[in-house]
């Protein structure tokens, strides 16, 4: 089978294998989920039995309905979070290549001062003044991570500026919006796509990282981070509950990472760039 | 050179000023302020008044910014506004022990990963390659807290060797430290090994195409013999950058695995700070993390200034 022209390799498949299997228990968790989200079924951290097949959590929910709900959750966000990032770092990437010297110059200053703090520790101090609620969480994610996108778009973006098409399309007229909507992005798409893949890697990650800390998503809403802390207590007794979700993150990202590594080998960047931290 | 030295460290001192107005603005220009955030939205406008007040809320901002900016490098950072501490003292410590933490973990890191990748590319495409090239994938592609609780339940739960709370007390002993610090450290070594790793085999691997690597080869030197003596000089610039780049990175890895482990540091009372909203504290916090990412960045430059002879000697 071919995806766009291309053969999958197996390690590919088995990633895409991933991502369809979580996105689908993400999208219809309302009719797979065994148990509601947020009801108490049974006593904390019972083991594992036909009734609740990975146990219950911390206030006795179970963990497996949890974990179906916490992929839509989890996984949504940090997908919402990174589209919205590559619209804000796109087009601000190539309004800087296309622009001239002036905004060019602007805004890489201000993002090289972005770069130099560390994202966690700015996300931190954006959400001690907001306080953390979803869309928050979202745009200030997005926000932060856009920075890195800014950084590739406008580097793809520098080289094909200076193309005759692009000199063509100024000298009959056209305007900034339209030399980047047509000229522009259709030939910076296929790197932009891989890095896709990478700063959803990244975002879920941080997300996942957030909650953890318990400055992400919020109860009663299930994630996979926050189920995480939920249910860290368990450990020192021996019970594997904080283990689950936490392997859900692992295998996600590591499905992602699989599928970036099989795009990257059909349009092989110059540079192994891969996601900063 | 001493030229192209100074130039970076000024670079880096005006980053840490830029920074800094940076941290200062993204928590005023925001929409609300600290006063609303604390009172919280059935405050009425006189008390909130009262409250600005009190803070000094009610001067320019950019008053309030160097008055901030000057207090913060003599140290002074004010007081937390949740229990009125003076946050020096509890910063201190705290920083002694993060600092701590990342160099324990800092010093296993650095030469077991650049061990492995010298090792991994002298043995390009044998086993041992593979297993350092997939169990380094996999440290990258999973939360901080996974290979933390994985440590947790074997090393801690299971057969009890470390404990699984890193508490450190101030009259705690060296040795003591050490052993309490253990799985924190193991934890973040994991971390950040695996990138490490990976830069050292590929920049080494890189030289080895050039001609005078043939050369040597056809001198008849044996293959390890080429890559220490004759590939590695000249891959270190690379390899200090990811190095330094991932001490960076160690720097922010610490605010998770603090938390995991309870463990004492700034990465754990920045997160207080953050969950009680208490701005001083966090702004004092993001600047130490910020200031040492700065820093370590540009110490990264200078290093790969020094060691590469090219700039070391500008024509």
């Amino acid at each position: 089978m071919r995806i766009f022209g291309y053969k999958p390799s197996l390690s590919a498949w088995i990633g895409i294998l991933i991502i369809a299997i979580f996105l689908i228990i993400a999208i219809f968790a309302d009719w797979i989920a065994p148990f509601p989200e947020e009801e108490t079924v049974s006593a904390t951290w019972d083991s594992p039995s036909a009734d609740y097949l990975l146990g219950t959590d911390n206030i006795g929910r179970d963990m497996l309905s949890r974990l179906i709900f916490g992929a839509r959750m989890t996984i949504g966000v940090a997908l919402v979070t990174t589209i919205l990032s590559f619209i804000l770092g796109t087009v601000t990437g190539f309004l800087a290549a296309v622009g001239g010297q002036v905004i060019d110059q602007a805004l890489s200053r201000l993002v090289d001062v972005m770069l130099s703090i560390p994202l966690l520790i700015f996300a931190l101090i954006i959400l001690s003044m907001f306080g953390s609620s979803i869309p928050t969480l979202i745009i200030t994610i997005a926000v932060l991570d856009s920075t890195r996108v800014f950084r590739l778009s406008r580097a793809v973006a520098m080289n094909l500026v200076v193309m005759e098409y692009v000199e063509v399309a100024r000298l009959r007229g056209e305007g900034l919006w339209w030399v980047m909507r047509r000229e522009i992005l259709p030939n910076a798409l296929p790197p932009m796509i891989s890095e896709f893949g990478l700063r959803f890697c990244f975002n879920f990650l941080f997300v996942a990282g957030l909650s953890f800390l318990g400055l992400g998503i919020q109860p009663p809403f299930a994630d996979w981070g926050g189920m995480v802390r939920d249910n860290a207590k368990a450990i020192s007794f021996g019970l594997p509950a904080p283990l689950w979700p936490a392997f859900a993150i692992a295998i996600m990202t590591v499905g992602v990472n699989l599928v970036v590594d099989w795009i990257l080998s059909i349009n092989s960047r110059p540079s192994g760039a891969s996601a900063e931290m | 050179m001493f030229r192209t030295i100074a130039i970076r460290i000024v670079l880096g001192l005006l980053t840490l000023f830029a920074v800094s107005v940076l941290i200062f603005v993204s928590t005023e220009i925001l929409p609300g302020d600290v006063a609303s955030a604390v009172l919280g939205q059935g405050a009425t406008p006189e008390t909130l008044a009262v409250f600005r007040a009190e803070l000094g809320l009610d001067r320019p901002a950019y008053t309030r910014y160097f008055e901030w900016f000057f207090k913060a490098i003599q140290g002074d950072f004010g007081v937390a506004m949740t229990n009125k501490r003076v946050i020096i003292e509890t910063l201190e410590p705290r920083f002694l022990n993060t600092m701590f933490l990342a160099g324990y973990a800092a010093l296993i890191a650095v030469p077991l990963s650049v061990g492995l990748g010298i090792v991994a590319a002298i043995n390009e495409g044998k086993a041992v390659d593979k297993v350092a090239n997939v169990l380094s994938l996999m440290t990258i592609s999973v939360p901080e807290f996974f290979i933390a609780y994985i440590l947790i339940l074997f090393l801690a739960v299971q057969y009890d060797i470390f404990p699984s709370l890193s508490t450190v007390f101030a009259d705690m002993s060296f040795t003591e430290r050490l052993y309490v610090a253990a799985l924190p450290a193991a934890t973040l070594t994991m971390l950040v090994m695996a990138h490490m790793l990976r830069m050292t085999r590929t920049s080494v691997l890189s030289i080895m195409s050039q001609p005078y690597i043939e050369m040597a080869f056809l001198k008849g030197l044996s293959r390890s013999h080429v890559i220490l003596r004759h590939a590695l000089p000249n891959a270190a610039a690379p390899i200090i950058s990811v190095v330094a780049l991932n001490l960076a990175y160690l720097i922010v890895g610490v605010v998770v695995i603090e938390v995991v482990f309870v463990y004492p540091g700034v990465g754990q009372y920045m997160v207080d700070g953050v969950s009680k909203r208490d701005l001083p504290v966090v702004q004092a916090c993001g600047l130490i993390f910020a200031g040492a990412f700065v820093g370590l960045n540009t110490i990264a430059d200078v290093l790969a200034i020094l060691v590469n002879p090219r700039l070391r000697n500008p024509r």
